[in-house]
């Protein structure tokens, strides 16, 4: 056993539309489908991790509904969509402290179901928040901060639509395979850039998906890994960090992934061009060029010709992505995508994602997440996950 | 083509007694930065902690209210309009819009100034228009 924890357990739940479930039953689901992937039992969990997703007051009700029973640890930690990314490595650290032996992660909504306008809607986190009177009057959104980061980044380094459209070219590509995908049709480059203008430069085709549903996962000591009969899939690196406003030091050409996969690569060991497969945290086309970039797959400024022709399909470029079709093309359960990217690296780790799109030998694997909103503040976590 | 940016009554901003200083120079016509008297160093948004120490050192200064865009994006709709950082010449980049202007000729490097933009029954706001 050559890493401090194990994912023993993982699962999506194969709802995009949730109209006749609640958020609570739907956190419950994937609770179950993530021990029943193990092999274990809801006495066996001493530690629950969830974020803003979860009603209630941090993971109290939740715990209380789905009757875990035995919890000493639990961790409310919220960043957003990549709050599940920095679970797993919280759940390792407790796992090496003796806080808990089997770790519950989970995450649910259903913002389809509530005909939430996720993207395009001014959104606020009530009164007090002090950066809100200074953004609120302007009308931004997640969809415009995030095409400022585009908007820069094709000023700086000549990026253009048609490489971002790749982006999704290459999650498209991989969503074909997936019967659960919401957007299962291949698209061109000519197909994304001809697509409705959202905020510019970004298109609709650039946007994720809104969508029901869910995912968990469950983190295990090593004993217990060794026990069950699943694949040993070993967390080997694991990091988080943080990016804000820098008080009108603004810089959108980079995110936190810089400095959360220095972490993850320095714990794990190794390099970037050891890395077999990556998920990327998609919630538009220019997330995941920022990411990989950051993540040091290729320079800063690179990733445009990076991902050009192809550079993130699996069977085809340097570095396949997203095997699921992403949030881009598959799923963006509850706006927040951490988990499915956690979810379809320890598919490709364990060899079981699609055949069409599984990465030969993908022993060694990244997953990173996004949360918040990359214009303004946000959080990532980087997770390497590594089979034994 | 030219698309001329929608004219819209922002929701009015939420005052409370760490960000009054600011509105009330917005309803004076003034762009407020903070500045941090441990470093020299300026600050948007204001506050009245610095963001480089913590401490309560800090005082409110005039901005000139001149600076260049250094990105934007234009929300696309019914009715369009253009969401911006632009870069102070004091050195701190801020959120705004620009206005009264061609949404479909907007560049970072773009030298624009302040307009006080009433709001829906609050403090009027800075926004931008090209210089």
């Amino acid at each position: 056993m050559k890493n401090p924890a194990y994912i023993v357990g993982a699962f999506e739940h194969p709802t995009r539309k949730a109209e006749d479930k609640s958020t609570a039953q739907l956190h419950a689901e994937v609770a179950y489908g993530a021990l029943q992937d193990a092999g274990l039992s809801a006495s066996d969990i001493d530690g629950y991790f969830c974020a803003g997703d979860a009603p209630g007051m941090g993971g109290l009700s939740m715990a209380d509904y789905m009757g875990l029973t035995n919890l000493r640890h639990y961790d409310t930690t919220e960043s957003g969509g990549s709050s599940y990314v920095i679970h797993v490595g919280h759940a390792v650290e407790a796992i090496m402290h003796g806080k808990c032996n089997v770790a519950l992660i989970t995450l649910a909504g259903r913002p389809r179901a509530e005909g939430m306008q996720t993207g395009t809607a001014v959104r606020s986190f009530g009164s007090g928040v002090p950066d809100e009177p200074f953004e609120l009057p302007y009308g931004r959104t997640i969809a415009t901060m995030h095409a400022m980061v585009a908007t820069r980044h094709m000023h700086e380094f000549g990026t253009t639509s048609e490489q971002l459209a790749w982006i999704k070219v290459a999650a498209s590509t991989h969503a074909q395979y997936n019967p659960h995908a919401m957007l299962p049709k291949v698209v061109t480059v000519e197909d994304v850039v001809n697509s409705p203008m959202i905020a510019d430069p970004l298109h609709r085709l650039d946007c994720c998906v809104i969508s029901d549903g869910g995912g968990a996962l469950i983190v295990a000591k090593p004993e217990i890994a060794k026990s069950l009969k699943r694949p040993l899939v070993g967390v080997k690196g694991w990091g988080e960090a943080y990016k804000h406003q820098s008080a009108g030091g603004i810089d959108l050409t980079y995110s936190a992934a810089v400095k959360s996969g220095a972490m993850a690569y320095d714990k794990a060991k190794v390099k970037p061009a050891d890395i077999k497969y990556a998920s990327i945290y998609d919630s538009f086309t220019i997330s995941v060029l920022v990411q990989i970039e950051d993540l040091g797959f290729c320079e800063k400024g690179q990733g445009g010709k990076f991902v050009q022709d192809g550079g993130l399909i699996s069977g085809v470029g340097k570095l396949p992505f997203n095997t699921d079709g992403g949030g881009l093309c598959n799923n963006h359960p509850s706006n927040r995508g951490g988990m499915t990217k956690v979810i379809e690296a320890v598919r490709q780790a364990r060899g079981e994602a699609h055949p069409k799109v599984q990465v030969p030998n993908a022993d060694l694997v990244l997953a990173n997440g996004k949360g918040g909103n990359l214009g303004t503040r946000h959080g990532c976590g980087t997770v390497i996950l590594e089979r034994e | 083509m030219a698309t001329m940016a929608t004219d819209r009554l922002p929701v009015a901003p939420n005052e409370d007694p760490d960000n009054k200083v600011y509105f009330d120079g917005c309803r004076a016509g003034k762009l407020i930065l903070g500045k941090c008297l441990d470093t020299g160093r300026l600050f948007h948004y204001p506050r009245h902690v610095s963001p480089f120490t913590l401490s309560n050192n800090v005082e409110f200064v005039e901005a000139k209210g001149t600076g260049e865009i250094y990105s934007w994006s234009v929300a696309r709709g019914k009715a369009p309009f253009c969401v911006a950082y632009v870069k102070l010449d004091e050195g701190p980049i801020m959120l705004t819009n620009i206005i009264d202007c061609d949404l479909d000729a907007l560049a970072c490097g773009q030298k624009v100034k302040v307009k006080f933009k009433e709001t829906d029954g609050g403090a009027p706001v800075p926004m931008f228009v090209p210089a």
